[in-house]
């Protein structure tokens, strides 16, 4: 533990140094910055405009030329979005609800079943490990979609057709999230859980108390992987979920961008659409670090 | 040390404590992932579907038909191909550069944030975008832009004309398509030890060129492999942009996707045989591509 310790101090130290080495003001340097500047200003400019257009009163919604950020901000769109929609079979907020209570649960049961899946696979006398390995990193391979079809026959003979089951146990065992996992969970040395054993620590203690603590920043970014996909996902609901008071955020914007009235419900769809969208990318800007540790050890020999 | 552990003689207890941990990954992962893909292999050999709810085994019929008669399948095939070509390398490539030169820059995780942000949203939200975006009229904003140029004088249809669905396909899938791959690159350069440059600057390494083909490629290979792998499967799903953009299929099948093809077949026409022929195609293509660069990539003496 000391020798540990003593190491991450050298290594700190050692960043701190090189950071005061690398960052000498120079012309490449700026020019470096202004490309990045570029592709980001490319690359999230959807997304400013969804922010902007949200906020747009109506006459700028269609105001000829377009303009791209929003004069007048008002929170027309919102109002629009919960009061107008009350006369709608389901109110807004039901949608939102279903979606957060999908997501939840999808979270939690990825997080139990990939965590003690994952600590198996590394840390305990599992068989045939090598070989599930290898089946699980198959399966990374696999396009999702290919499966829809045939898991939807599956669903459907288990007469899961309407119920939260078919939104959520199908995305739990998900081969990245175990992947994922399973590299950061080898990376704790066998030394400490045998340690604790000795100390009379039960295989429970050991997955409990030892690998869950230690072990935060990999299971964090798979939960914000399952996050994004559960919440995120349209054709699962679309498949499933017939009845309009189960359905979810994706489908109510589609229910938004179609059919009649779709042009007096521009500004509610575009306010749909930034209430859809922001939930990731908060989650993804608490938790961005910690992704990138565990990303660190995703790598395949 | 590490290997003590290990070398504990494991009894049929452990091995049960083991198994009560991995069953319920087991039980879902068989069911929801690895049942599909055998379901669609024994389907795919039928003509099952709703006018023939008792499968009749068929062989390979329906794959025969699948490329030699089916010309719906071979228009999905060749755009699945266009973007699968844009998406993986290109995608690949940027992503692979914007880490590199982030990684040396202040500030690299806001920058980081705002270039990977768009591919956690919903296609279904950034349909509002699009649309406006891409309006077919003076209204959207690529059209103004290009008539303010003075480069065009009548507005472009971008969603309505086939030959122009394509490309705007493409366009968005890259831009909002910056996958896994890109934060698996970013850490990969993050953990890189610091030491090695000196090391190499002292074998001779002259450029970041040199830098990049002698210490940054050999040494990121893992990453490099986990990012295609997730790249070609990402590739080959496209089906929510074109969907969102051209709605369901597009005029002239300009935006239909093996996917989209797959989905019409499935739950539309309910013929389950021949999307479910589809779907193994699908799985071979991707696990082909998968197996190309893991032998490219991977390093088999470890």
């Amino acid at each position: 533990m000391e020798e540990m310790r003593q190491e991450i101090i050298v290594q700190k130290v050692k960043e701190k140094e090189q950071k005061v080495k690398r960052f000498k003001i120079s012309v490449p340097m700026i020019l470096l910055y202004l490309l990045v500047l570029g592709v980001v200003a490319f690359t999230s400019m959807p997304l400013v405009y969804l922010v902007s257009t949200a906020f747009k009163p109506l006459n700028e919604l269609f105001v000829f030329p377009p303009q791209f950020f929003v004069r007048n901000p008002t929170l027309r769109s919102f109002s629009e979005l919960f009061l107008a929609l009350s006369g709608n079979e389901v109110p807004f907020t039901r949608y939102i609800f279903n979606s957060v209570a999908v997501s939840v649960i999808t979270v939690v049961g990825t997080w139990i079943v990939c965590t003690m899946g994952a600590f198996a696979m590394t840390k305990l006398k599992l068989p045939f490990k090598s070989k599930i390995y290898t089946i699980i990193v198959a399966t990374l391979m696999f396009a999702a979609p290919a499966g829809q079809l045939t898991s939807y026959i599956i669903i459907q003979n288990f007469g899961w057709m309407n119920t939260i089951w078919a939104l959520t146990l199908p995305k739990m065992a998900g081969s990245l999230f175990i992947f994922l996992l399973i590299q950061n969970f080898n990376v704790v040395p066998d030394a400490l859980l045998e340690a604790a054993k000795i100390d009379g620590c039960s295989s429970w203690g050991l997955y409990y108390k030892m690998m869950i603590p230690m072990t935060r920043p990999a299971w964090a970014t798979a939960i914000v992987f399952s996050f994004v996909g559960s919440w995120n996902d349209f054709f699962g609901p679309m498949l499933y979920i017939q009845r309009e008071a189960m359905k979810t955020l994706p489908l109510a914007l589609q229910l938004l961008q179609g059919g009649p009235g779709q042009v007096a419900r521009a500004g509610a769809f575009a306010a749909a659409g930034l209430l859809t969208t922001l939930p990731t990318i908060i989650v993804f800007c608490f938790m961005q670090s910690k992704v990138i540790n565990t990303m660190s050890n995703s790598g395949i020999k | 040390m590490a290997k003590s552990y290990t070398k504990i003689r494991s009894t049929r207890a452990e091995k049960a404590i083991a198994l009560a941990f991995f069953t319920p990954f087991a039980l879902l992962f068989a069911i929801f992932t690895i049942a599909p893909v055998v379901v669609a292999l024994v389907l795919s050999t039928t003509n099952y579907s709703v006018i023939q709810p008792i499968p009749i085994f068929n062989a390979i019929d329906n794959y025969i038909y699948m490329f030699t008669q089916d010309e719906i399948f071979i228009t999905a095939l060749q755009n699945t191909i266009t973007f699968a070509i844009f998406l993986g390398p290109l995608g690949y490539v940027v992503s692979f550069m914007v880490a590199w030169i982030l990684n040396s820059l202040k500030g690299k995780n806001l920058f980081a944030l705002l270039f990977y942000a768009p591919s956690i949203t919903s296609a279904i939200a950034m349909g509002v975008v699009w649309l406006y975006f891409f309006s077919p009229d003076r209204y959207g904003f690529v059209n103004n832009f290009l008539f303010d140029m003075g480069w065009i004088s009548e507005p472009i249809l971008w969603t309505r004309d086939p030959e122009r669905i394509l490309f705007i396909t493409v366009v968005v899938s890259v831009w909002m398509g910056m996958g896994n791959g890109f934060l698996a690159f970013l850490a990969g350069f993050q953990n890189l030890d610091k030491e090695i440059f000196e090391a190499g600057s002292i074998d001779g390494i002259k450029n970041k060129f040199q830098e990049l083909i002698y210490i940054l490629l050999p040494m990121m290979k893992p990453m490099l492999l986990f990012g295609a792998i997730t790249t070609i499967a990402g590739a080959f799903a496209v089906n929510d942009i074109p969907l969102t953009l051209a709605g369901y299929p597009g005029p002239q099948n300009a935006a239909m996707t093996i996917v989209g093809y797959m989905n019409d077949y499935a739950f539309t026409r309910l013929d389950l045989g021949y999307a479910s022929a589809v779907a193994v195609f699908l799985f071979a293509v991707t696990f082909a591509f998968g197996r190309i660069v893991m032998k490219v990539l991977g390093s088999k003496d470890e």
